[in-house]
C-alpha cells in the first residue's frame, strides 16, 4: 500500500472565462498558463482514464463530483501487447483540470503516486477550491465555452480547439499491429483510446493500427474499425474520404463517438454541435424500435443529425434524455457504429457485447 | 398487464424494530403514491397507526391488523384483490408473503404477485439455494461449509485456509462463535462450540475486507440500473446496519466500481428481479478480489438511504416496474424532463451515521458487530467528507459537536479502537490527540486510510485553531482560518471553543460571536440542490443542502423575493431513537400539508433518510440540513419565513425554540417563554403550585445526606434520576435502602454539576394523558387515554388506551379542568400533552409537554380528526372552532402497544421501568376493550399460546400474584398447562390451581425453568420482577432473557398479562373483526 502526504504552500490563481467571469482556485498541477474550452463531464469515478482520454484533447475539464485524487495514479506499466496497462493513451491529454477538492493524501493498493504529482509530470495545470457546480451550471445554460488560467500574470490567447485539426495531433503516426490472431481488423487511430484495442484483442484477431489519414484502400482487412477522438469530425477530410470508399464495399465496419459521426458524414448525412455535449458514465440510450436500453458512457460535443441520414442508413440507439442520436447502422450490410463508448474505461461496461457483435461479422463473412 | 389489476393489497412493515424502521413508512408511501397515480384501488394492512402510510388519502383503504399470514388471508378473502405487492413492508411483509405463497393462499384467491416473483425470493433467502445459483453464474460468495467433527473442522480449513470464523449452528446470540487463525485456536474454539451445537460452520473470514452495496433496479425488459453504490466506513465484520456508510464509493477506482456494478446486475438478471434489490459485496483491501455477502430482493434500509442520497425515488419506480412498465417508459421525477433509466450522477457526498441508544439499557454489551443494535439513522451532505461527516456526528445528537471539540471520556483508546463501540469516531480523534498517525489506526481498525486521512485534515484544522488561539492572534485577523474551518465542516461552536479563550464567555455565546463575525466577514454557507444529474439538466426538485464548499447558490433570488415572509419552516424530529420516532414525521407531514392548504409555502428541515418528511414531494422546499441553532439561523437567513414551527418534531426542535427566539426568529404559536417554563422543572412546579395542581414531590439535589433526609421525608419507594451513570438505565425505581444505595452509587458524581433529582414515587397509580391543541389559552380539541399498566412503566412503553374506559368521571373532570388551567396560564396556541397520575380521585401532574406528543397521530386516526392540523391552523394564527364531538360517544376503542427489539439487544434486562425501552408502537381498534388490545398485541409479536404447549407464571410478589389469579383461573379452565415457580405455585394451589411446578434457574432440581424455556415447553413466559434480592433479581433476569432468546412471547407486568389472558380467553383470533379503518 503505496500512500503520501504532499506538504507544499498553495498557490492561488485565476480561472477565466470568455463570457469575463473569474473563479479563484488553488493550483496543484503544473504551473504555467493555458487556454482551451471548458467542459464538464459527471462521472464519478475514472479520472485516471478520463485524463488520458485523446477525446479530451484541447479541453480544460471539469468533473462534476467534488473530490478527486482519491486513489492516486496507477503506474506506467504495458501489458503483453505493449498497451498501457491503466490509462487510454500515452499521456495526459486534456489541457487543465479544474475540482472542487483536491485529495492530498490518496489510498489505493494499485496506485503510485498522487494526482497532483502525476500532473506535475505531465505538466498540466490544475485548480481546486472552485464551486464546479456553479462552472457547471453555467456551461448548461450558455453552452461549452473558452477559458484560460493565468499563472504569475503570463496571459495567454483564448483559443478554441475545435478549429484545429486535434485528430492530427493524437493520433498514430506510423502503423502499428497488436496481436497474431486469424482476423485482421484495420484500425483507423483517429484518437483511439487504449481500451478498444485491449478489448478487440480478447478475440482471435490482429489490430492493424494506422493514421487518421491513412489511404487504406486496397489493403486487406476482415473488418474495419474506425475509433473515438476530438474535436469537429468534419476537420477529418481524409478519413471521411476513405470511409466513403470503404462502405460501398462489404466488409464490417465498427465506430465509436467521433467514427459514429465519421461513418455518417462518409454516408453523406450531416453532424452538429451540441450545447455543451454528452460526458459521463450515466447516459441512457435505447436500441431503436425495441424495450432495450442501455447505460453508457459518453465523451462528445458533435452529434449526427437524424433527419440527414440517407436512405440505407437508420438510427441504432437514441439518447433517452434528449432524443439524439446514439449510433447508426447500414440497412444491409454489417456496418454500425455507436456515439457512446462500449469499451468504457472510465464507465459501464453494459455495452461490452457490441465488440462481439463486430468480430461474429467478421466471421460470418468469411 | 397493469389494467386487469384494479385492486391491489399492499402490505406494510408493523411496529418500528431494530433492523425495520421508518425506512418502509417511506418506501411504502412512495408506492401508493405511485398506484394512486396510475388509478389503482390500494390496500393497506399495517397496523403502526403513527406512520404517514396509514393516514387518510395515502390508500384507498387501511386495515389496523397484525402483518401475519392468518390476518392477510382474512383480508384477501374479504377484499378479494388482484394483486399484492411484498417488496415495501420490509422483512415482515416478505416473510408473511412468502408463507401465504407456500400455503396456496395466493393460488387460491387468485391473487397475483407484482414485482418480485416469490420464488425469487425465496431463493435469495435461502443461505444454500443462493450460493448454488451464485456459483452457476460463476459469482463468488464467501466459503462456509457444516461439519460435525473437529477433524472436519481441520480438513475444512485445508481448503479455506485461515483466518477462519466458527460458527455454532442453531444457537442464539453468537455463542461460541470466532476467529481462529491457527489449528490451536480452531481445536479450542470448535471443541467449545461443539457443545453448544452438534453442527458448526466453518467460515473464511473476511475480516478487514471494504463493504460495499449496490442498489440495483431491473424492469421486466431486463432493463437494469444501478441507482448508486455505497461504502462502508467500517470494515466488513461490522453489520452495516451499524456502519458509517458513504455514498458514492470514495476509495474505488473505475475498474473496482464497475466491475462490482457489473456483477450486481449479472445477479439481479439471475434472481429475476422486478423492481428494487440490494447487493452487498466484501471486497478485499489489496486486490480485486470480492464476494457476495447478501442480495436482499426488496426494498431495504440501504434503499431508502440509496433514494435520499440520490434523489431517485426507487420505491415509487419499483411500484410502477411492479405494474409493467419499463425503465424507459417513466420519467425522472426530479428533472420531470429526463429519463427514470439512467444512474444519478452526485456532486456531493452523503454519509449515514447510526443512532444507538444502548445507554437505556441494563447489561446489555456496546461493541457493534455483526448484529444491528442501532435504533435510528442520520444522513449528512456535503462538498467534502469532512464537511459531511461532521455535520452527521451532530446529526446523531449524543452530545457530539462534530469530530472534534467533544469531552468524551473513553478511558482506554487503545483498547476501544480494536473493540469498536459507538464510540469509536470520537476515539479516532483522541487517539491523534495521542499521536497515532493514520498508518497505526489503520492497522489497528481496518478502516481505509483515505477516510483516515480525511479525519486528520479536520483534526490539522483543530491544531491550526489551536495555535492561533495560543499566539494570541486578533480574532479580526481569523478570517482565512475561519473559511477553512467552515469548509472542512466545524460549526461555528467548534470554531469558538477552539479560537476564543475568554473563560468568561460561554459556549453557546462564543458560537454566537463567531457567527456575527463570520457574517460581516461574508462568510456564509450557500444553498445547492439535489438534482440527480450533478447540474447537467435544470431540475426542478426543490430538495436542498448547505454547503461552505461553493460560492453559488441554488436558489434563485427571485423565488426568495416572492416566498418572503410566506413562507414556514417546519423543524423535523431528527434521527430516530427510543423516545422519538415516526410518531414525530407523522406529525410533521401533517403541518406540511396543513401550510400548504392554508397557501402558505411549506419548507421542512429534518435529516433523516428514514422519513416521509424528508421525501421533497411533501413540501415546497426541504432543507436535508442539521437541526441546530446555527444552521437553522442560516436557513431563516436566507428564506425570511414567516415563521417557525418547533411543536411538531418532539425534543429536539422544542429545545432549540427559546435558543431561536433569543435570536429575533418567531416562533410560531406557543411562545417560547412559556415552552421554557413547561420544560424547566423548578420554573413549572412553582406555575402548579401557584395554581393549586398537584405533583409528586421532587427535589434536585446534590449532596447524598440530602438525598437521604429527602427520602425519609417523603418515603419509598422514589425515583431517582442521577445526570450521570456509571452503566445502564440512568433512571430508576427503588423501593428499599439497600436499592437506593445501589443506585446512588452507579451515579458515579454526585456534586454541584450533577445532581440527583428524586421523586416521591406513587404505588398503583393510574396513569392518564390528555393530548390536546389550544389556541390563545383556550383548549380547541383533546382526547383522555389511560395506561393499561400502573405507573412505573415509561408512557412510551405502556398499552394506551383511547377512549379512556375505565376512568371515574371526577377524574376526567379533574383532568380537563387541570389542563384548562395549564392551557390559560402557559397561554397556548398549538399542540400540548399533560400527564397525570390517578389514584382514589386524586390527580396529580407528572409531565407537561408544549409540543405534539407520541400519541397525536393515535388519537388523530382513533377520533378521525387531525390534531395536528387544527394545531397548525392556529400556529398559523387561524380563529379555530372548537371540535365539539365527545369521545365518550366514540362506540369503539383504539389500543395502542409497544414494539421491543430485547432479542437484538444481547444480554440487555427485557424489563421495563421508568425510561423508555420500546422501539416501535401499534395500535388497532376493535368494538370493545378486548378485541382491540388482542389485535394490537397481536401486532406486536405476540400470539395466542399453542395449547400442546403451556404457559410459565412466575409472578412476582404477593399483589401481582392476586392480579394474576383469575387470569390463571382463565387459563386452567381453558385447558392449558401452567408451569409455575414455587411461590406461584403454592399460591394459585391455595386457591385450587393445580400447576407444574418449576425450579428456579440457580437451583439444580429438575424440571429447571430454563430447561422447559429451551425445549420450548411453552408458548408463553409471565414474568413479574421482584427485585428484593440479589438472588431473585438474577433469577428474574435470567427467565427472561431466556425467553426473548428463544423467541417465546414474554410478559413482565401483571395488569396487561391478565388482560391479555382474558382477551384471548375471550377471543381466539377468529372472533376478531377484520373491519378496515372507515369502517368504525
Amino acid at each position: 500500500m503505496k500512500t503520501a502526504i504532499e506538504n507544499e504552500k498553495p498557490k492561488k490563481t485565476l480561472l477565466k472565462l470568455e463570457d469575463g467571469s473569474v473563479f479563484e482556485g488553488t493550483s496543484f498541477g503544473y504551473e504555467k498558463s493555458v487556454a482551451g474550452e471548458l467542459c464538464f463531464y459527471t462521472a464519478m469515478t475514472g479520472y485516471p482514464e478520463s485524463l488520458t482520454d485523446p477525446s479530451y484533447r484541447g479541453q480544460i475539464l471539469v468533473p462534476t463530483y467534488p473530490m478527486i485524487g482519491n486513489y492516486g495514479v496507477p503506474s506506467d506499466e504495458y501489458d503483453a501487447n505493449g498497451v498501457s496497462r491503466f490509462f487510454e493513451s500515452d499521456k495526459i491529454q486534456c489541457q487543465a483540470l479544474i475540482i472542487q477538492n483536491y485529495s492530498e493524501q490518496y489510498s489505493h493498493w494499485d496506485s503510485d503516486r498522487s494526482l497532483s504529482a502525476w500532473l506535475k509530470q505531465h505538466k498540466v495545470p490544475a485548480l481546486c477550491d472552485i464551486d464546479t457546480r456553479a462552472l457547471t451550471q453555467k456551461l448548461r445554460d450558455k453552452g461549452a465555452m473558452l477559458g484560460k488560467i493565468i499563472f504569475d500574470d503570463a496571459d495567454v490567447e483564448m483559443s478554441d480547439p475545435n478549429k484545429r485539426n486535434l485528430v492530427a495531433e493524437v493520433s498514430a503516426t506510423e502503423v502499428r499491429t497488436y496481436g497474431n490472431g486469424s482476423k485482421k481488423v484495420l484500425m483507423i487511430d483517429c484518437g483511439m483510446k487504449n481500451n478498444i484495442l485491449r478489448c478487440l484483442l480478447r478475440f482471435d484477431v490482429q489490430v492493424k493500427r494506422v493514421p487518421w489519414d491513412y489511404d487504406f484502400r486496397g489493403e486487406e482487412y476482415d473488418g474495419l474499425f474506425v475509433s473515438n477522438g476530438p474535436g469537429d469530425p468534419a476537420q477529418c477530410k481524409a478519413t471521411i474520404e476513405h470511409l466513403s470508399w470503404a462502405i460501398a464495399q462489404d466488409k464490417p465496419i465498427m465506430g465509436i463517438c467521433l467514427g459514429n459521426q465519421l461513418l455518417a458524414l462518409a454516408a453523406g448525412a450531416k453532424t452538429y454541435k451540441l450545447k455543451y455535449g454528452h460526458r459521463g458514465h450515466n447516459v441512457p440510450v435505447k436500441e431503436v424500435g425495441t424495450h432495450h436500453c442501455l447505460i453508457t458512457s459518453q465523451n462528445h460535443g458533435f452529434a449526427i443529425d437524424d433527419a440527414t441520414l440517407p436512405a440505407d442508413w437508420r438510427p441504432l440507439y437514441v439518447n433517452l434524455n434528449d432524443g439524439t442520436n446514439e449510433g447508426i447502422q447500414h440497412a444491409t450490410k454489417p456496418f454500425f457504429s455507436t456515439q457512446f463508448h462500449p469499451e468504457a474505461s472510465s464507465g459501464p461496461v453494459d455495452s461490452m457485447e457490441l465488440f462481439q457483435r463486430f468480430v461474429n461479422y467478421m466471421n460470418v463473412k468469411a | 398487464m397493469s389494467d386487469e389489476i384494479k385492486k391491489i393489497l399492499v402490505l406494510g412493515s408493523g411496529a418500528l424494530k431494530i433492523g425495520e424502521s421508518g425506512e418502509f413508512d417511506y418506501s411504502g408511501s412512495q408506492a401508493l403514491k405511485a398506484l394512486h397515480e396510475e388509478g389503482k384501488f390500494t390496500i393497506l394492512v399495517n397496523p403502526n397507526i403513527a406512520t404517514v402510510q396509514t393516514s387518510e388519502g395515502v390508500a384507498d383503504r387501511i386495515y389496523y391488523l397484525p402483518i401475519t399470514p392468518e390476518f392477510v388471508e382474512r383480508v384477501i378473502q374479504k377484499e378479494k384483490p388482484d394483486a399484492i405487492m411484498l417488496s415495501f413492508g420490509g422483512q415482515t411483509a416478505l416473510n408473511c408473503g412468502v408463507k401465504l405463497y407456500e400455503s396456496g393462499v395466493f393460488e387460491r384467491y387468485g391473487v397475483k404477485v407484482i414485482g418480485t416473483p416469490v420464488d425469487a425470493i425465496i431463493n435469495t433467502e435461502d443461505r444454500e439455494l443462493f450460493a448454488d445459483m451464485m456459483r452457476s453464474i460463476n459469482v463468488k460468495t464467501a466459503h462456509s461449509v457444516a461439519v460435525s467433527s473437529i477433524d472436519e473442522a481441520m480438513e475444512v480449513v485445508r481448503t479455506i485456509g485461515y483466518p477462519v470464523i466458527v460458527r455454532a449452528a442453531y444457537t442464539l446470540g453468537g455463542l461460541g462463535s470466532g476467529f481462529c487463525n491457527n489449528d490451536d485456536e480452531l481445536r479450542k474454539l470448535a471443541e467449545q462450540a461443539f457443545t453448544f451445537s452438534p453442527q458448526i460452520l466453518i467460515e473464511e473470514s473476511l475480516k478487514g475486507w471494504k463493504e460495499i452495496e449496490y442498489e440495483v433496479v431491473r424492469d421486466q425488459y431486463d432493463n437494469c440500473i444501478t441507482v448508486c453504490n455505497m461504502e462502508n466506513f467500517d470494515p466488513l465484520g461490522i453489520h452495516t446496519g451499524e456502519s458509517v456508510v458513504v455514498a458514492p464509493s470514495q476509495t474505488l477506482s473505475d475498474h473496482e466500481y464497475h466491475k462490482l456494478r457489473e456483477i450486481a446486475i449479472k445477479i439481479v438478471r439471475r434472481v429475476g428481479i422486478i423492481g428494487e434489490c440490494n447487493v452487498q459485496y466484501a471486497l478485499a483491501p489489496d486486490s480485486e478480489d470480492y464476494r457476495v455477502i447478501e442480495v436482499n430482493a426488496r426494498l431495504s434500509r440501504s434503499s431508502a438511504l440509496a433514494s435520499k442520497a440520490t434523489g431517485y425515488p426507487l420505491a415509487f419506480v419499483a411500484a410502477k416496474l411492479g405494474l409493467g412498465y419499463g425503465l424507459d417508459e417513466i420519467k425522472n421525477s426530479v428533472t420531470q424532463c429526463t429519463s427514470a433509466f439512467f444512474e444519478p450522477a452526485l456532486d456531493y457526498v452523503v454519509c449515514k451515521i447510526p443512532r444507538w441508544d444502548l445507554g437505556k439499557f441494563d447489561g446489555v454489551s456496546k461493541l457493534i458487530g455483526s448484529s444491528m443494535k442501532s435504533v435510528g439513522e442520520v444522513m449528512a451532505i456535503g462538498r467534502t467528507f469532512e464537511e459531511a461527516i461532521q455535520k452527521g456526528l451532530r446529526m446523531v445528537g449524543q452530545g457530539l459537536h462534530g469530530f472534534v471539540a467533544n469531552t468524551v471520556n473513553i478511558p482506554d483508546v487503545d483498547y476501544e479502537l480494536r473493540n469498536p463501540t459507538d464510540k469509536r469516531l470520537p476515539a479516532i480523534a483522541i487517539a491523534f490527540d495521542m499521536g497515532y498517525t493514520v498508518d497505526q489506526l489503520h492497522d489497528i481498525t481496518k478502516i481505509d486510510r483515505w477516510f483516515l486521512y480525511r479525519l486528520h485534515n479536520i483534526y490539522r484544522m483543530k491544531c491550526e485553531l489551536e495555535a492561533i488561539a495560543e499566539a494570541r492572534t486578533p480574532l479580526a485577523d481569523c478570517r482565512e482560518a475561519i473559511d477553512k474551518a467552515k469548509r472542512l465542516g466545524f460549526s461555528d461552536y467548534q470554531i469558538g471553543k477552539f479560537i476564543i479563550k475568554d473563560a468568561s464567555v460561554s459556549p453557546h455565546d462564543k458560537g454566537l460571536q463567531i457567527r456575527q463575525l463570520r457574517k460581516q466577514w461574508g462568510i456564509v454557507p450557500v444553498v445547492k440542490q439535489i438534482d440527480t444529474t450533478a447540474g447537467e439538466y435544470p431540475a426542478r426538485t426543490n430538495y436542498m443542502y448547505l454547503t461552505y464548499n461553493g460560492s453559488k447558490n441554488d436558489l434563485s433570488i427571485a423565488s426568495q423575493e416572492l416566498s418572503k415572509h410566506e413562507s414556514v419552516i417546519v423543524l423535523g424530529s431528527g434521527a430516530y431513537r427510543i423516545g422519538s420516532s415516526v410518531e414525530f414525521d407523522w406529525c410533521g407531514v401533517a403541518a406540511l400539508k396543513k401550510i400548504q392548504e392554508m397557501g402558505l409555502k411549506a419548507i421542512m428541515i429534518n435529516y433523516n433518510p428514514e422519513t416521509v418528511s424528508t421525501d421533497y414531494d411533501v413540501c415546497d422546499q426541504l432543507f436535508f440540513d442539521e437541526l441546530t441553532l446555527e444552521r437553522v439561523l442560516d436557513i431563516c437567513d436566507i428564506e425570511q419565513p414567516k415563521g417557525v414551527i418547533v411543536s411538531t418534531g418532539g425534543q429536539i426542535p422544542n429545545n432549540l425554540a427559546l435558543l431561536l427566539a433569543d435570536q429575533g426568529v418567531r416562533i410560531l404559536g406557543t411562545s417560547a417563554e412559556s415552552i421554557d417554563i413547561a420544560e424547566d422543572r423548578q420554573k413549572f412546579s412553582q406555575m402548579c403550585d401557584r395554581l393549586g395542581i398537584d405533583q409528586p414531590r421532587w427535589k434536585e439535589l446534590t449532596k447524598m445526606d440530602e438525598i437521604y433526609d429527602f427520602v425519609d421525608e417523603v418515603g419509598l419507594p422514589v425515583m431517582i434520576r442521577p445526570s450521570y451513570v456509571l452503566s445502564g438505565a440512568a433512571m430508576r425505581v427503588v423501593s428499599n435502602k439497600e436499592e437506593l444505595a445501589d443506585a446512588l452509587q452507579n451515579a458515579a458524581v454526585v456534586s454541584q454539576e450533577h445532581p440527583v433529582v428524586v421523586t416521591e414515587f406513587l404505588q398503583r397509580a393510574k396513569e392518564v394523558e390528555i393530548d390536546a391543541v389550544a389556541q390563545n389559552g383556550e383548549i380547541k380539541c383533546y382526547a383522555i387515554s389511560e395506561h393499561i399498566e400502573y405507573a412505573g412503566v415509561h408512557s412510551g412503553d405502556a398499552t394506551v388506551v383511547f377512549p379512556a374506559q375505565k376512568l371515574y368521571y371526577e377524574t376526567i373532570r379533574r383532568i380537563k379542568r387541570t389542563a384548562k388551567q395549564i392551557a390559560k396560564e402557559l397561554n397556548i396556541s398549538g399542540p400540548f400533552n399533560i400527564q397525570f397520575l390517578a389514584k382514589d380521585n386524586k390527580l396529580r401532574v407528572i409531565e407537561c409537554n408544549l409540543r405534539a406528543s407520541r400519541s397525536f397521530p393515535f388519537v388523530s386516526k382513533i377520533t378521525k380528526f387531525n390534531f395536528i392540523g387544527m394545531a397548525t391552523e392556529i400556529m398559523l394564527g387561524k380563529e379555530v372552532e372548537p371540535f365539539g364531538k365527545n369521545f365518550a360517544d366514540i362506540d369503539y376503542v383504539g389500543i395502542k402497544s409497544s414494539q421491543f427489539s430485547f432479542a437484538r439487544l444481547l444480554k440487555a434486562d427485557p424489563i421495563l421501568g421508568v425510561d423508555m425501552a420500546s422501539t416501535g408502537e401499534v395500535a388497532c381498534i376493535g368494538d370493545n376493550y378486548y378485541e382491540a388490545l388482542l389485535k394490537s398485541m397481536l401486532s406486536v409479536g405476540f400470539h395466542i399460546p399453542d395449547k400442546q404447549k403451556g404457559i410459565l407464571m412466575s409472578s412476582g410478589e404477593a399483589r401481582s400474584k392476586v392480579e394474576l389469579l383469575e387470569a390463571a383461573r382463565l387459563l386452567h379452565d381453558d385447558g392449558y398447562t401452567i408451569y409455575a415457580t414455587s411461590g406461584t405455585s403454592k399460591f394459585l394451589a391455595q386457591s385450587g390451581i393445580e400447576t407444574e411446578e418449576v425450579h428456579w434457574p440457580d437451583s439444580a432440581e429438575k424440571p429447571n425453568v430454563l430447561d422447559i424455556i429451551r425445549d420450548h415447553k411453552i408458548d408463553l413466559v409471565v414474568n413479574i420482577p421482584k427485585n428484593h434480592t440479589e438472588r431473585e433479581l438474577q433469577n428474574g433476569y435470567l427467565i427472561r432473557r431466556a425467553a426473548v432468546d428463544h423467541n417465546i412471547p414474554l410478559i413482565t407486568n401483571a395488569r396487561l398479562a391478565s388482560a391479555f389472558i382474558r382477551a384471548f380467553s375471550e377471543y381466539g383470533s377468529d372472533k376478531l373483526e377484520i373491519k378496515h379503518w372507515a369502517e368504525y
